[in-house]
């Protein structure tokens, strides 16, 4: 009945409560407002719903993940103060009572399980039981039941029994013939099954036993396959080295004393079956076959009891009933046989009808016969450069001298010493005590090793020379020769010993070999270049320094007089052979230009780079780190081979210079596409490339100043473009030593002087927007009255502001005063004229300046007329023809190129014009601009600047406190005076037309 | 039965002058509101950076301490702080309450053009003069700046930093953007000097005014131009521009005494709106609110849409 009632229910799926009853004539029931239907932890504490785990409900410390101490774990201890031994974390390390709790994820309670649970695990029909049995004529007979009822029976013994199965016998029908044969026949082969081994004989042997006739046997029982999990990294059917069987005796054993032959009988002892008639020796199945053993009888084997007798009459069958899963029972009888078989076949495995066919194997191809199998790198780097950047690092910080001549740059790796490594790889040296007993030795001392290393290093270079020079000849090109040829000729009076001059000082090995080289020239060898050229470089930097040697000889044949004599070289070196420059390039600035003429912006118009913020930054952004595992910041760098100036400048006929050109542009032009550009284009804005030449020069400043102590790590890279005969040699050319960086605006207010003086070379549009910043300098006074007249000068009363010049045009603007980019609105147009501008800088002859302030008045008037910006430009272009005219006298020595420039009477000018015309016409490569501007810097503080110190503004006074500062660098750093001077020099040798006029500045 | 949405209303410009205020400080520099539109700040040329609550016309306190004029100020986004750059080359963090100097960064080698924090006011990012833009810790002591991005090649005058980006505009007329979260730096030619920069409220656009009297309003992830919009002078200054506060309309000063407004998708002028005879060098647009403040020569005003004024005029 109460079954029935339990069917009846079990048809019925409940889920959730039940809707209460509802009664006719009651009210009908307030909905619990939502607020109220809260739910309570087992503490009564309200949780509210998370959406988490844990049913939804809050969980961790008021319903964040964290605790009371935040994310930190209250076991959290600080490293710094404490080591914390390193504890392995359980995840139950990160649960709380919840989790451990009835329902947690991860209960601790011990509870049965439902496999363990009860015979009826049907939670439904339990419930419809229980029902069932309230309702039950005899209520709590069910419970009873459960009472009795054995804790642990699976349905499935269960139902088995209620068959009449009994425990110890197999599954299935009754037989009335031989089990064995029932069993074969009655067995199902899933798979592929053994074949029938011949140990089927065996048993048709025993056929002929008595069979009463009413007697059926129950079918075999069956030891379930034992599927052991695989969980170790051995091979398959491995198994470790047994010490009871390796130190058991020889004894035959037979272990026959369990009789049911059970496997847990046997793991429990270990399989110490020792084979039969075996010596006493390690062996086991990780060992293979011993000297003295004729053979291992049974490697793959896996023993087990039930592998031997242990009832009798028992039938044997293969156990295996269509698993092919390794055999557990094996016949004893058939022991020899099924051990050759194993030996065939592993277990479980059985060996195919038809062999496999065999894999073909292909020879490996023939080597050639001169085939080395070394790979030979070439050097790809000026050995010399290295060691000697050493050598003179380690001079110049007075660490340690380099215990061997820096001309050993074929040693092997292995050969150098940390230091070397140290400098090869870019590292700085570890400051603190001296390693070397070199170190100890007085400066004396060391330079006299020196010394005596560097005749022995000649010696050697000599030696080399000769050597080679049989070896080279063949490969030098008829080319250079040819060039050779014709160079030497007019070579005219080389210098001897190349003078007091040394272009390539930075490089001692350079230059020695240059010395040879002129030695040689002098001599009238021809082939003094080649001989003189370092043999352990590559060909090609054979070839540039080929061409540098050659023209620096050229430019460099009237120089050696008293006026290289009468600078001293620098203190400070840059030895960098490479400059950093951005690895991701940017687009040409001028198609850039014109795409946004044609207001295709997007591709065209977008450089991508990769970027590498701050990790800080990251975390103050709540960023993950784009670039989690790199330590660069910024934009990333590469460094790139720089090369000097001789690279890029061309002696026209000169095939093989050319091509070294050819190798040389790629790299160096695409390396900073961006200055060529700037340089080229004179920009639109004159103001503009102040600007960018400022910031570069003062990014670089300021890198240098960071990197102080390491003298010049960072150099403006090349970005020379090519073809001009003039040259100027970087690579001599010292960087200063920046204590206190010139300020920028003394570059801008110079340049903004001298753009004052044009050169017809350059295009009109420039000169024009060149000329503004001028009227801007000289002119601020009158620049504000005629401000101050103009409409848009908003008239706010105001007069203890400073005073911001006026302009009211941004073409005029560009490139004035101390103000960048776009100006603020004047506040003020009340003109004070104790607060003017940055008068004129240079004192220039009086006449002259008043010329000049006539002018850009003039031009001023001029623009102040034009409103429109296109109009203005042409009109300012004739005006600025007009000015030319008129000042022709003043600006003489602008018109033509420095090739045909005249004398110029006005030194002053033509001191500044000069590298002025350089950099216009991009003779020089960027990172000698920088020495062009502080040789402008130089001369205009030899004309003595007077330094106007009567506007208190800020940018005003930084300029002028630029000026003082550069004035003090100039009078109390000797050094940096040399450097001056070196770069002066440099810079008279190079335009050797422009030599008398500094000579008379001198 | 549900009643037909309400026709949206289109959206308001602030063309009604709500109030003047006289800061007294000189030249005001710049405007800002604060994070939700109820104060600004005005920085003065006299050095001095005040804080206002713009509605009421009161002026709250006046923080003093830099050396040179105030060019642009930015409140943090709890109103605890502000911080604000200079033309003496630092720059102030403030506490708002106390009116004392909390931090001072030095580092850039000119003056100051524009400053702002991040999101969490936890870092303070200035555009200088001096071509870098420098991020500097509020949280730790330490005196150099975290990040130091001198990429540009001119000048930098505007930066804006949304929740992972850093964004400025230089001289060298290229906007570039730093994404941190890609960690890119995506610089886009504009040919023309640069003046401001803003991004558009859902992050997608980036509007950028430069000295060619033009504003441009680009795809910040193409990098195209999805609009220009002409009709105003800007050729010397540096003027604000921005977007207002639905993106609805795109805003900018003038340099002939007045705001403009252009319809953001049409790009037509709508509204020119007077201001004053000089120019107007800052505006600052309320962040939800068709509220609007300029600011030229010594004063700051107040522009607010109609219905707005006749809701506070209720009000009052």
């Amino acid at each position: 009945m109460a079954a029935q009632d339990s069917d009846g229910e079990d048809d019925f799926v409940t889920c959730g409560k039940p809707l209460e009853q509802y009664e006719e004539g009651e009210k009908a029931k307030k909905p619990i407002p939502l607020q109220e239907q809260t739910v309570k932890d087992e503490k009564g504490r309200f949780q509210r719903f998370h959406g988490a785990f844990t049913g939804g409900f809050s969980a961790g410390y008021y319903n964040t993940v964290g605790s009371k101490e935040g994310w930190a774990p209250s076991t959290f201890v600080s490293s710094r103060s404490t080591r914390s031994e390193r504890q392995l974390c359980q995840p139950e390390d990160f649960m709380d009572e919840e989790d451990l709790g009835e329902f947690g994820i991860a209960p601790k309670e011990i509870m049965t399980t439902d496999d363990f649970a009860s015979k009826s695990k049907d939670k439904i029909r339990e419930k419809a039981r229980e029902l069932a049995s309230v309702s039950a004529p005899i209520p709590g007979a069910t419970m009873l039941e459960d009472l009795i009822a054995p804790a642990k029976i699976s349905i499935g013994v269960q139902l088995l029994r209620q068959m009449g199965w009994k425990e110890g016998q197999g599954v299935g029908p009754r037989t009335k013939r031989k089990p064995k044969n029932q069993n074969r026949g009655g067995v199902k082969v899933y798979g592929c099954a053994l074949p029938l081994t011949g140990s089927e004989g065996s048993e048709n042997e025993e056929e002929d036993e008595y069979l009463p006739e009413n007697v059926t046997f129950a079918p075999k029982d069956v030891t379930p396959v034992d599927f052991t999990i695989k969980d170790n990294v051995h091979g398959l059917g491995y198994r470790g080295l047994d010490p009871r069987q390796a130190l058991f005796s020889s004894v035959d054993m037979h272990f026959d004393l369990f009789g049911d032959g059970s496997e847990k009988a046997s793991s429990l002892l270990g399989d110490v079956r020792g084979s039969k008639g075996r010596k006493v020796g390690i062996s086991g199945q990780a060992f293979g076959v011993g000297a003295l053993e004729d053979d291992d009888d049974d490697i793959y084997s896996t023993e087990s009891m039930s592998k031997y007798d242990t009832v009798l009459e028992e039938e044997r069958g293969d156990g295996l009933f269509g698993w092919t899963a390794p055999k557990e029972y094996k016949n004893t009888k058939g022991a020899v046989r099924a051990i050759q078989h194993v030996s065939k076949a592993l277990d479980g495995f059985c060996t195919a009808e038809t062999p496999a066919s065999r894999k073909k194997i292909y020879s490996p191809p023939d080597l050639p016969r001169d085939y080395r199998p070394v790979h030979y790198f070439r050097p790809v780097l000026a050995p010399g450069s290295h060691s000697s950047a050493a050598l003179k690092t380690m001079l110049d910080s007075a660490q340690k001298p380099s215990p061997k001549p820096p001309e050993e740059t074929t040693q092997s790796r292995h050969q150098l010493n940390a230091s070397q490594r140290r400098e090869l790889l870019g590292e700085t040296a570890l400051q603190g005590q001296p390693t070397s007993v070199l170190d100890i030795l007085t400066d004396k001392d060391r330079e006299r090793i020196k010394e005596v290393k560097q005749a022995a290093e000649q010696q050697k270079v000599k030696a080399q020379a000769l050597a080679q020079e049989a070896l080279k000849s063949r490969f030098q090109s008829s080319s250079t020769a040819e060039t050779l040829s014709k160079f030497q000729p007019d070579a005219g009076p080389v210098p001897t010993q190349s003078g007091g001059f040394k272009p390539f000082d930075i490089n001692p090995e350079k230059q020695k070999r240059y010395e040879k080289y002129i030695g040689a020239l002098h001599q009238g060898q021809k082939d003094g270049l080649e001989s003189s050229l370092d043999p352990t470089m590559t060909e090609w930097e054979r070839g540039r320094e080929r061409d540098e040697f050659m023209r620096s000889a050229m430019l460099y044949k009237g120089t050696n007089s008293a006026l290289s004599s009468r600078f001293t070289l620098p203190k400070h070196e840059d030895d960098q052979d490479k400059v950093e420059v951005l690895r991701d390039e940017e687009g040409d600035l001028n198609d850039k230009a014109s795409a946004v003429k044609m207001k295709m912006f997007g591709k065209l118009t977008r450089d991508t780079f990769e970027w590498h913020p701050d990790k800080l930054l990251c975390k103050r952004f709540n960023i993950p780190d784009p670039y989690p595992g790199s330590t660069l910041i910024g934009l990333p760098k590469v460094k790139r081979d720089k090369f000097s100036v001789f690279n890029f400048l061309t002696i026209p006929e000169t095939p093989s210079a050319t091509t070294t050109k050819c190798e040389a542009l790629p790299t160096s032009s695409e390396s900073k596409p961006k200055k060529t550009s700037r340089w080229d284009r004179s920009p639109s804005d004159s103001k503009d490339s102040v600007g960018q030449l400022v910031s570069q020069t003062r990014s670089e400043l300021d890198a240098k100043k960071e990197e102080l102590k390491t003298p010049g790590e960072k150099e403006k890279p090349p970005a020379a473009p090519p073809a001009k005969a003039t040259a100027e040699p970087t690579e001599q050319v010292p960087e200063e030593d920046v204590e206190e960086r010139p300020s920028m605006d003394i570059f801008k207010a110079i340049f903004a002087d001298s753009s004052d003086e044009k050169s017809s070379s350059s295009d009109e549009e420039e000169e024009s927007e060149d000329e503004a910043p001028a009227a801007q300098k000289e002119s601020p006074r009158t620049e504000v009255a005629t401000a101050s007249s103009s409409a848009q000068e908003p008239v706010t009363p105001a007069p203890t502001l400073p005073v911001l010049p006026d302009i009211t045009k941004y073409q005029e603007k560009t490139g004035a005063d101390e103000e960048f980019g776009p100006w603020l609105p004047p506040v003020v147009s009340t003109n004070v004229p104790g607060t003017s501008g940055v008068l004129p800088l240079l004192s220039v002859d009086e006449p002259a300046r008043k010329q000049k302030h006539k002018r850009t008045k003039d031009k001023h008037k001029a623009k102040k007329e034009h409103k429109h910006k296109k109009e203005k430009k042409k009109k300012r272009k004739k005006q600025k023809h007009k000015n030319k005219h008129r000042n022709k006298a003043a600006e003489s020595s602008s018109s033509g190129s420095e090739e045909s420039s005249t004398g110029c009477s006005d030194s002053e000018r033509a001191a500044e014009l000069t590298p002025k015309e350089l950099l216009k016409r991009s003779v020089i490569p960027a990172s000698s601009i920088k020495e062009a501007v502080t040789f402008i810097t130089f001369l205009s503080s030899y004309s003595l600047i007077e330094p106007h110190g009567c506007d208190r503004s800020v940018t005003r006074w930084m300029l002028f406190y630029g000026h003082r500062g550069f004035l003090a660098l100039c009078a109390t750093d000797s050094s940096l005076l040399t450097e001056m001077k070196e770069i002066v020099s440099l810079l008279i040798k190079v335009l050797s037309e422009e030599v008398q006029f500094s000579m008379k500045m001198f | 039965m549900a009643f037909p949405a309400t026709k949206p209303k289109p959206p308001e410009l602030p063309r009604e002058l709500r109030r003047r205020l006289d800061c007294n400080q000189g030249a005001v520099r710049a405007v800002r509101f604060n994070v939700d539109g109820n104060y600004c700040m005005t920085c003065g040329s006299d050095k001095s950076l005040k804080l206002w609550n713009p509605h009421k016309g009161t002026m709250l306190k006046s923080y003093n301490g830099h050396g040179y004029e105030v060019l642009d100020a930015a409140g943090s986004c709890d109103n605890s702080q502000l911080c604000s750059c200079s033309s003496d080359k630092t720059i102030i963090l403030w506490d708002v309450a106390q009116g004392q100097v909390i931090r001072k960064f030095r580092g850039h080698a000119g003056k100051v053009n524009c400053v702002q924090f991040n999101e969490e006011s936890s870092v303070v990012i200035s555009g200088s003069i001096d071509s870098s833009i420098r991020c500097w810790d509020c949280r730790s002591r330490k005196p150099d700046a975290i990040q130091i991005m001198d990429e540009a090649k001119d000048g930098i005058s505007s930066i804006k930093v949304s929740d992972h980006e850093i964004l400025s505009g230089s001289v060298d007329g290229q906007l570039r953007r730093y994404d941190l979260r890609t960690g890119m730096m995506l610089a886009d030619y504009l040919g023309s000097p640069i003046t401001c920069v803003s991004f558009s409220q859902d992050a997608q656009c980036l509007l950028a005014s430069s000295l060619d009297s033009t504003l441009r309003l680009i795809d910040k992830d193409t990098g195209e131009l999805l609009g220009e919009y002409t009709g105003h002078k800007n050729q010397s200054y540096k003027l604000d521009s921005c977007l207002s506060e639905k993106d609805t309309h795109v805003v900018s000063c003038s340099e002939d005494g007045t705001v403009c407004f252009w319809d953001l998708v049409e790009g037509s002028l709508v509204l020119k709106l007077p201001v004053c005879k000089g120019v107007v060098q800052s505006l600052s647009f309320h962040p939800t609110e068709p509220c609007l403040l300029t600011a030229s020569e010594g004063t700051v005003q107040i522009w607010t849409g109609e219905s707005q004024e006749e809701e506070s005029a209720s009000r009052d």
